[in-house]
């Protein structure tokens, strides 16, 4: 649960920024790694907006989340290079490996997956990222071995 | 640092910079773009360091983690200046050999270099090595020569040069002139000529304009905007500041993918360092001009990319595009002004008002002049990014620089325009490569993405992947768009599982019609296009699918199968043991078998088996 002093402080940060809301948003992802719905219902209150703008905008991009996100983030590229070099049968190991869907998070928190249209790393597709850290070249025979580091 | 208040101090600075170099001192220079970085510079780098303390040696040798070097493919890369010799694929242990060989002993290290995989001879310089040898790297070079994080690598090079002479020799409109004749289009797919752009800001009526650097590359298999910011970020803020000078701003923003944190990072110090050398902020080099950039970071939406989604987006809303009665040059970001353009638009700039209009206009071809970046991806030997004149052909650039097709398979086709491109066929591929020629053949340039697809890849699966993509990030203002792409996709989605039916190719020829005629922006107007080039060109790979339920090039896992050859299979257990489905039964050194209820078709025992032993019909 996040402090609500700290979410007015974020906000007062950029009062009076015409960018304010995707910014402010943003900002509150990086530090929570999610947007509850306090901190939207807190968001709009302060930026005199109607609540239905900030979800439009939390809903419409990719970078924010509504739910907590795993301690460890999984991103499987599924750039056109990585596509057509197999990238969809790492996801497809991955998530029977960890028992979810893409986008989803493990019940015990421990990892998201999630799917990226494209790192810019194509030399190395297909390419699989573990809280930054790049695999590349990878294999769905290799995942399990990868997935052990972080368990 | 101290302010750099004239042209002359400029001047003074560079030559300061370049007279405490020694030209003859060895400099590694590893290259640090994302893709090596994420093979390892960093380590090698380190190592690098290491031995060069250990050695005594700080005072004899300088070393440098630079941009991008483009040829990804082979990474780590590490040049050696001032020989330029080059050497692929380092690791830290190479790193001792590197210096006590080559840069005390003064010979190469063989093992290291890049061998002519045609002539099997060693290449010992970089220029020389052939995915560089047919190369212009007019805005890429500087990447491999400069340190990003330091603005006096660039001043070292002329850097800043080209916005003293466009801000104390030249008026606005001779800038605008000089860059209409050089024949500049908007690299970022459109192919706008910029001078007209900037002509029509600089004509709009309003105190308040602004220009914006468009850095939200989406397009996926595209990463030459990143490795420019990454790379060489001044030049970036060098081709703004002319830009915002020849229009009249005073603001400038890029517009950065939240993918992209090293190029933020790179940028933001280049920013700060051009503030405190005052070639940012006010009265720039004495002229009287006034000139900020700020970044805006993307929050992950393709649409942003594009100009309208884009300004939405930085005015704190969703991202979707506005219908362009009006241009973003009369009333763009906020409703003023503004000039948006691609990062290499942007990066093109200095060189154009360094060496003028007609050193520009006689490369490339009638209408599309100058270089442009390509990023060689997929199926293909030498992954990276090649720079060209304009009007090269398909062939040179896959063949000759980018090595081919990889296991001698068979080339067949190219997608190019990312999700709003095309696929295009064998037959095509001595086309010229420029912007009409690509549409032409039902494609377009886009960001310079070029994906390779060899025999393997299924064009139907291609068709439905994009189809999937322009779904996904579709906004979901126009309804043709979301209702007719969405349609498309399940279409597609049918067919690649066996259920397609008579007369869905038709459907789809008649969808995508509707989705071209009323969509208000190039998202929705070009989504049809990967759909439209496949059945153009690999019609026979649709009714394959639709008919004989069939997927030729082995891709489609409802329409394939997995079996062990008998004679091949030496009973090893290893498919066995790595089925995810427990769908392989055998025993030790007896012949195993997939047993195909189970089988999910996911092609790991394939990938295991070192006898071949595993095929897929």
């Amino acid at each position: 649960m996040e402090d609500m002093a700290r979410i007015d402080a974020i906000i007062a940060d950029y009062r009076g920024k015409t960018s304010g809301l995707t910014t402010i948003l943003q900002h509150i992802q990086d530090e929570y790694n999610y947007l509850s719905p306090q901190a939207m219902e807190r968001v709009a209150e302060k930026l005199g907006l109607p609540l239905s703008q900030v979800l439009h905008v939390a809903t419409f991009y990719k970078a924010f989340s509504l739910e907590p996100r795993g301690k460890h983030l999984i991103t499987v590229c599924l750039g056109t290079a990585c596509h057509v070099r197999g990238g969809v049968r790492l996801v497809e190991q991955i998530e029977r490996l960890l028992k979810v869907r893409a986008g989803e998070t493990t019940p015990d928190r421990q990892f998201t997956l999630e799917t990226v249209n494209c790192v810019g790393s194509c030399a190395l597709g297909p390419v699989m990222i573990v809280d930054g850290e790049y695999y590349g070249k990878m294999i769905p025979s290799k995942v399990e071995r990868v997935l052990k580091k972080y368990q | 640092m101290d302010r750099i208040r004239t042209a002359d101090e400029l001047k003074r600075l560079r030559d300061s910079i370049v007279a405490a170099r020694d030209p003859s001192k060895p400099c590694i220079a590893v290259c640090g773009g994302t893709g090596c970085r994420a093979l390892g510079a960093e380590s090698v780098t380190a190592a690098f360091k290491e031995e060069i303390a250990g050695q005594g040696l700080e005072d004899k040798i300088d070393i440098r983690m630079t941009g991008c070097h483009g040829f990804c493919e082979r990474g780590p890369l590490v040049v050696i200046f001032p020989e330029t010799i080059f050497y692929h694929g380092a690791t830290p242990d190479d790193v001792p050999e590197i210096v006590s060989e080559t840069i005390v002993g003064e010979k190469v290290v063989e093992r290291l270099l890049y061998e002519d995989p045609l002539t099997g001879q060693k290449i010992v310089h970089e220029p020389e090595v052939p995915f560089y040898k047919r190369q212009k790297r007019i805005l890429m070079g500087k990447n491999g020569l400069i340190d990003p994080t330091r603005i006096e690598d660039y001043i070292a090079l002329d850097g800043y040069q080209a916005a003293a002479k466009a801000l104390l020799e030249m008026t606005p409109e001779e800038i605008i002139d000089t860059i209409k004749r050089s024949g500049l289009r908007g690299r970022g797919g459109a192919g706008f000529p910029t001078g007209r752009k900037w002509e029509s800001c600089r004509r709009a009526d309003g105190d308040v304009k602004y220009v914006i650097c468009n850095a939200d590359e989406g397009d996926p298999g595209a990463y030459q905007d990143r490795s420019l910011i990454e790379g060489n970020p001044h030049a970036i803020l060098e081709g703004m500041i002319i830009g915002a000078y020849a229009i009249g701003a005073h603001e400038g923003f890029v517009y950065i993918r939240m993918e992209y944190p090293l190029a933020m990072h790179h940028l933001q110090l280049a920013i700060e360092q051009a503030e405190e050398y005052g070639l940012l902020g006010e009265n720039i080099l004495g002229s009287g001009f006034d000139f900020t950039v700020s970044i805006h970071r993307g929050a992950g939406a393709f649409v942003c990319g594009e100009s309208s989604a884009l300004m939405r987006s930085m005015a704190g809303f969703a991202g979707e595009p506005r219908a362009k009665h009006v241009h973003a040059t009369e009333k763009g970001l906020w409703d003023r002004p503004t000039v948006l353009n691609n990062v290499k638009t942007w990066a093109s700039v200095p060189h154009i008002i360094s060496n003028g209009a007609d050193w520009f206009a006689q490369m490339g071809t009638e209408k599309s002049k100058g270089t442009m970046v390509f990023s060689l991806v997929g199926k293909i030997n030498n992954t990276g990014l090649v720079e060209v004149p304009m009007g090269i052909t398909l062939r040179e650039l896959i063949f000759d620089i980018g090595g081919g097709i990889p296991e001698g398979k068979r080339f067949k086709a190219v997608q190019t325009g990312g999700p709003s491109g095309g696929c295009i066929p064998e037959s095509l591929l001595d086309l010229p490569v420029d912007y009409e020629k690509l549409t032409e053949a039902g494609s377009m340039m886009g960001s310079g993405g070029m994906i390779v697809m060899d025999e393997n890849t299924c064009m139907v699966d291609v068709a439905r992947y994009f189809s999937n993509f322009n779904r996904d990030e579709s906004c979901g203002k126009c309804t043709a768009c979301r209702e007719g792409v969405a349609r498309m996709q399940q279409i597609l989605e049918e067919i690649t599982h066996g259920r397609g039916r008579e007369g869905d190719i038709e459907m789809l020829e008649s969808l995508s019609q509707a989705i071209r005629d009323a969509s208000l922006c190039a998202l929705g107007r070009t989504a049809p296009n990967p759909v439209l080039t496949t059945i153009r060109y690999f019609r026979d790979e649709y009714e394959a699918h639709i008919r004989d339920k069939r997927c030729p090039a082995g891709i489609c896992t409802d329409l394939i199968r997995y079996s062990i050859i008998p004679e091949k299979c030496t009973g090893c257990m290893v498919c066995l043991r790595n089925c995810p489905a427990e769908a392989i039964s055998g025993e030790k050194q007896k012949v195993h078998v997939i047993d195909q209820d189970k089988c999910i078709r996911c092609g790991i025992c394939r990938e295991v088996c070192k006898f071949d032993a595993v095929k897929v019909e």
